[in-house]
């Protein structure tokens, strides 16, 4: 089974290499990939030492251009396959029906692998994309349970990977529209979801309330974790009660299931974070490269040690995970 | 410009929901889309069924398409799919590429329902190839980005398929593994005792603030405001849109579409939607703005 891990910049890189990925997912710095954040991301010179960087190492580069081509601005995302395909990644992540089209045509040796902003679920809908583009790999949205994730996997015509830990995005992605309704800006569109620039906090009869273009998203008690204000996870008002309507600020940790999704033929875990700090990156990493050692060499003998527990619950949201939809109850 | 009723989103029981389509026959609309597209555990008409509303409806002059499902997760939704796919009659809206994958493996044309992510003419043309005949534009989808789509298409040579928007409702903007609803009333999916049956047009969800932002609906999330377009009609016809889609509510639908065929057939623009409705995203503001009230 791969670890692939984030990197939003080399350091990321390094220290996901030092602490163990088989492969690092990265994005150029611009919409053509769906962590478009001040900051963040590759410039081509980073990619020239990043390439040089994991081909030493005997590791492998993946590049994500996950975002939808907008009509009228093309060449910004066949640039983007272009220069993937010079630097010599390994894989390129991609969810546009225009951009697979594309790259399957002109670099039909590149491999491409499904993003999970393609939000395909079942073997059908993998079978489309083989067909169509020769996928190698996709990435499965958070929406199954271990069971519907078996069944995919056992008819499905590539490779399967699946998140392992990170944010916990409840909706199946690449379809969902929340952040647009209430900014103009979705992850489809502008590949970020709750862009940072519609965001504002403000101190108010000493609670910290925390708006996304003006709409109140919650408001939090001196001593409360405040959470950056996504929408899925904000404090709504239902029937008169103050609830998080839809999920709580809690992030997915699966390590205590990799077992079951070895012996079901997952062939990747993917970590998500590529805007977490570098030494987010390096923890996590250490943790899942030791717990799927563990894992394959001994499934029967596998248990998830209190200390890799520890780290990981440190480094979640509000401090508190998940088995999210892999567990059924969670739905 | 072609008036059409997109499926009704809501657990609505089945002698509400026959009566409704009983109605819908007499309506001076084209197109209907039949179907349950958010939760496959609603099951209030069964596939015979809705083929024979299918059939009656089609008794009446309407075209109708049967919708799929938006968000498949078990395999038993998946042969679902089949039959439907496989329905022998009826043109498919495909709002999964599932869909999508079986309508082309039996060369069979399709809708792309909203839920199929298009927002270029080479995307687009990538479908048409497949057999997508009508596209339905996804809800976040501006005028202007609808205008370049024609363009590019136009200076690459591509066909423009038949296209529609959502034009009147909450607008379904995203879904979930979980269901809103059950976790609502503190019920496990499994065990949801069909509690969403209880709320005909969904549940608002407040800011702490006191204004609607979202509507739970089962698994589906939706706008809290009803998007409307009724006023757009003329100027989406001249930018070649082909039918605005009416989303079924439970309440005041006749009255609508019978004012808004007038307001076709007249000629007349002057439509005033009211303020609280939205219209943002087909001015490429934010979603929820009404343009008309700022």
């Amino acid at each position: 089974m791969e670890l692939v891990c984030p990197a939003g910049n080399l350091q990321a890189l390094k220290l996901a290499i030092e602490n163990g990925a088989d492969a690092i997912y990265t994005g150029f710095r611009d919409d053509t990939n769906a962590r478009h954040f001040a900051g963040l991301n590759f410039s081509d010179a980073e990619y020239e030492q990043a390439i040089r960087l994991v081909r030493t190492r005997q590791r492998k580069l993946f590049l994500a251009i996950n975002t939808f081509a907008q009509a009228g601005q093309w060449p910004r995302w066949q640039r983007a396959v272009d220069r993937a395909a010079e630097l010599g990644v390994d894989a390129l992540i991609v969810a546009d029906l225009a951009v697979l089209d594309y790259a399957a045509n002109r670099y039909p040796q590149l491999p491409l692998h499904l993003s999970v902003q393609a939000s395909a679920t079942t073997q059908e809908a993998l079978r489309f994309y083989q067909r169509s583009f020769a996928i190698r790999r996709a990435v499965l949205p958070r929406v199954l349970s271990l069971q519907q994730l078996a069944a995919v996997s056992k008819e499905a015509p590539c490779e399967i990977e699946v998140f392992g830990f990170g944010s916990l995005c409840i909706m199946a992605e690449g379809r969902c529209q929340l952040s647009s309704y209430l900014t103009g800006e979705s992850p489809n569109t502008c590949g970020a979801c709750s862009p940072a620039r519609f965001v504002r906090w403000e101190e108010k009869n000493r609670m910290l309330e925390s708006r996304l273009n003006g709409v109140l998203i919650d408001r939090f008690a001196e001593q409360e974790n405040a959470g950056y204000p996504t929408l899925c996870k904000g404090r709504f008002i239902v029937d008169g009660k103050r609830t998080h309507a839809l999920e709580e600020p809690v992030s997915l940790n699966t390590l205590e299931l990799l077992p079951e999704l070895i012996h079901n033929g997952i062939r990747a875990i993917k970590i998500e974070g590529r805007q977490r700090s570098p030494s987010y990156v390096a923890q996590v990493t250490k943790v899942w490269r030791a717990a799927i050692d563990a894992a394959t060499h001994a499934p029967e003998n596998f248990s998830s040690r209190p200390d890799w527990q520890q780290a990981l619950a440190q480094l979640s949201e509000g401090k508190q995970t998940t088995f999210g939809a892999y567990q059924r109850a969670w739905q | 410009m072609q008036i059409s009723l997109g499926p009704v989103l809501y657990f609505w029981s089945k002698e509400n929901l026959m009566e409704f389509y009983q109605q819908v026959a007499n309506w001076p609309l084209q197109r209907v889309y039949l179907g349950e597209v958010v939760c496959s555990k609603r099951r209030s008409l069964r596939y015979q069924d809705w083929l024979q509303l299918a059939q009656d409806l089609a008794d009446f002059g309407k075209q109708v398409v049967l919708s799929t499902m938006t968000l498949l997760e078990a395999q038993s939704e998946l042969s679902m799919l089949q039959r439907y796919c496989d329905n022998g009659d009826w043109l498919i809206e495909a709002n999964d590429m599932a869909a999508i994958s079986l309508c082309t493996e039996r060369q069979l044309p399709f809708v792309a329902g909203p839920h199929i992510n298009i927002y270029s003419a080479r995307a687009m043309a990538v479908l048409s190839k497949q057999g997508m005949q009508r596209w339905v534009l996804p809800v976040e989808m501006s005028a202007a980005q609808f205008a370049a789509i024609r363009h590019e298409a136009q200076q690459l040579n591509i066909n423009m398929p038949e296209t529609e928007v959502f034009a009147y409702g909450y607008m379904p903007l995203a879904h979930s593994a979980r269901c809103f609803t059950a976790r609502h009333h503190d019920l496990p999916k499994d065990d949801c005792q069909f509690r969403c049956q209880d709320d005909a047009d969904g549940i608002a969800v407040f800011s702490q603030e006191g204004e609607r932002v979202f509507t739970i609906n089962g698994i589906q999330t939706q706008s809290g405001k009803k998007v409307d377009l009724r006023a757009q009609w003329s100027a989406m016809q001249a930018l070649g849109i082909d039918a605005m889609r009416f989303s079924p509510q439970s309440e005041g639908m006749a009255e609508m579409i019978n004012a808004f065929a007038n307001s076709l057939v007249s000629g007349d623009t002057a439509i005033t939607p009211p303020l609280e409705h939205c219209n943002g995203y087909w001015f490429g503001a934010a979603g929820m703005e009404n343009t008309l009230a700022v």
